[in-house]
């Protein structure tokens, strides 16, 4: 056993004539905050839904949390977290609800969801909300919610598909925090975002571009690789002048 | 050209706008700069006489947007937040439907989209559905242009969009103000309230402040440091215990530092290096817009 949680060697996904995702090989170790980051259309998505064991790669090897992406699908999605912007958490349901369904879904059993559940509570201080449809929750407490439930089981790596869009600048802020106590707890992040600056709180990124991880590297090491002073640059150079086909 | 005079609006027992006044010069872009759940979709859908304001009037080129919608809607191009072509349609099918919905034709006011549209032009066959996001973007920016309006609306035009695409479609919409255009535009991009003339910064329903770019980061009126280099949270958590620290927040590679009061920097890095912080990066800088917002959530 050494230290990495995914491991993908030559991973490949084609749709028909279309490459979306081609020959991408790297690592991720325990506990540490990879940012992984490309244009839109560059392949992220893909390689992501193949991660989180929801879609059959092409060809090529990959593991994550020592299990097959190809056998162990089933396994992989018990071991991890997942959260996007778009859709985490039920409107229509209580937050309690919530928490009771997704924890229910990764496996914990009623107590623990019970102690579990009003830790998480606690900890956001939102007991007010506690009982009331999520649907009335700010939308700053929504996020930081969703991703206190996506890590409620303690998984091995927690997926985070832009997580922050559209939050407000200070929340953005509480909700990276949340990012880093839970490296600190030796859950492995995998985040997407558009936001420049936060590719900067990132341990390391990769860049992809027209589906090959054109870049990876910590954040320092790129700006020097392409001689720039800030990740926003690093990104323009690598990923501008990519026409569409 | 648009006027928001004292705009309320509830939706049951949320209130999502309170006394909004915005006033928009003709030829000025103008961006709504907040997060999601700040009121700035109601405004724009009230500005497009898609919803009543429960208090208060908006007028646009001096007529009531509820009096004289017709007026309105024939002058306003608008691109709602979500894309709202028809997927089913291709690509010169959707213009051409927008175009004879407004009485036009695409040949009549090519002029107007021609840049746009020119990217656009290989795959006019292709089905609108079918495109990729920044193309649907395109495309859905040169259907809100087709009837020649005076004024574009975009509502959260590059959200969801990436850093490159971003710069790209400020670089349209600086090219069609350029052309006479009067362009009203929201965003939770902070980074982009520059590329405005003037911005309203909008939080919770209620405008923060209301200038030019510049102007507001002027009337930031307090010292901003900022400390470079990898840091730990430990370091941004032993910040906010101190003394003279107003708020520490981290900002890409630094943590932008406010002091309650100037010149107590050289203390501040006596303390931090007391404390085993390497402080040698700490340097006074000019705040930017997302300081200024920052500031103002805290303080407003």
């Amino acid at each position: 056993m050494d230290n990495y949680v995914i491991h993908t060697e030559n991973l490949n996904k084609t749709f028909g004539k279309f490459v979306a995702v081609n020959n991408i090989t790297f690592k991720v170790g325990k506990g540490e905050i990879f940012g992984f980051l490309g244009a839109n259309g560059a392949g992220k998505t893909t390689a992501i839904k193949m991660l989180c064991g929801l879609l059959t790669p092409t060809s090529g090897k990959a593991t994550v949390a020592g299990f097959d992406v190809f056998k162990q699908s089933e396994s992989i999605k018990k071991t991890i977290g997942y959260m996007s912007q778009k859709f985490s958490l039920y409107n229509d349901l209580t937050v309690w609800e919530n928490i009771t369904l997704y924890a229910g879904i990764y496996g914990l059993s009623g107590k623990e969801i019970k102690e579990r559940g009003s830790a998480l509570i606690k900890n956001l201080e939102i007991e007010d909300y506690a009982t009331k449809l999520v649907e009335g929750l700010p939308l700053g407490f929504k996020q930081k919610l969703a991703f206190s439930v996506a890590v409620i089981h303690n998984p091995q790596i927690v997926f985070l598909d832009e997580p922050t869009g559209g939050v407000d600048p200070i929340t953005r802020r509480q909700f990276w925090e949340m990012i880093y106590q839970a490296s600190e707890r030796g859950t492995t992040v995998f985040v997407t975002t558009h936001y420049m600056d936060e590719a900067e709180y990132c341990d390391r990124v990769s860049i992809m571009v027209d589906g090959v991880i054109e870049a990876l590297d910590t954040p320092k090491m790129l700006k020097e690789q392409f001689k720039v002073a800030s990740m926003d640059e690093v990104f323009l150079h690598l990923a501008r002048n990519v026409v569409e086909k | 050209m648009i006027h928001f005079n004292n705009v309320y609006k509830n939706y049951e027992q949320v209130a999502a706008v309170q006394g909004i006044n915005i006033k928009v010069n003709s030829g000025e872009l103008f961006g709504l700069i907040g997060p999601d759940g700040a009121g700035k979709t109601t405004l724009i859908r009230i500005l497009t006489t898609l919803l009543l304001a429960d208090k208060g009037s908006v007028s646009f080129a001096e007529k009531d947007v509820v009096e004289d919608y017709k007026y309105v809607r024939n002058n306003v191009g608008y691109m709602p937040g979500t894309f709202s072509l028809y997927q089913d349609l291709t690509v010169e099918e959707n213009l051409n439907f927008f175009a004879s919905s407004f009485g036009t034709t695409i040949k009549a006011n090519y002029h107007l989209i021609e840049p746009i549209y020119v990217q656009l032009a290989p795959f006019k066959n292709r089905k609108a559905g079918a495109l990729s996001g920044g193309m649907k973007q395109k495309l859905a920016l040169c259907c809100a242009l087709i009837h020649k309006p005076q004024v574009l609306v975009l509502d959260e035009p590059t959200t969801g969009v990436d850093a490159v695409s971003r710069k790209e479609f400020w670089a349209m919409l600086k090219e069609l103000q350029a052309g006479g255009l009067t362009i009203f535009v929201s965003t939770p991009y902070m980074d982009e309230a520059e590329m405005c003339d003037r911005v309203a910064l909008i939080q919770e329903g209620a405008i923060m402040d209301t200038d030019t770019p510049a102007a507001i980061t002027a009337k930031f009126g307090q010292t901003l440091l900022a400390l470079q280099g990898k840091y730990k949270q430990s370091t941004i958590d032993l910040l906010r215990t101190m003394s003279h620290v107003k708020n520490a927040f981290p900002f890409g590679d630094s943590i932008h530092i406010t002091l309650t009061e100037s010149g107590a920097k050289n203390e501040l890095k006596k303390q931090l290096e007391a404390q085993g912080v390497d402080a040698s990066s700490l340097k006074e800088i000019d705040p930017i817009i997302e300081d200024c917002f920052m500031d103002l959530m805290t303080t407003v």
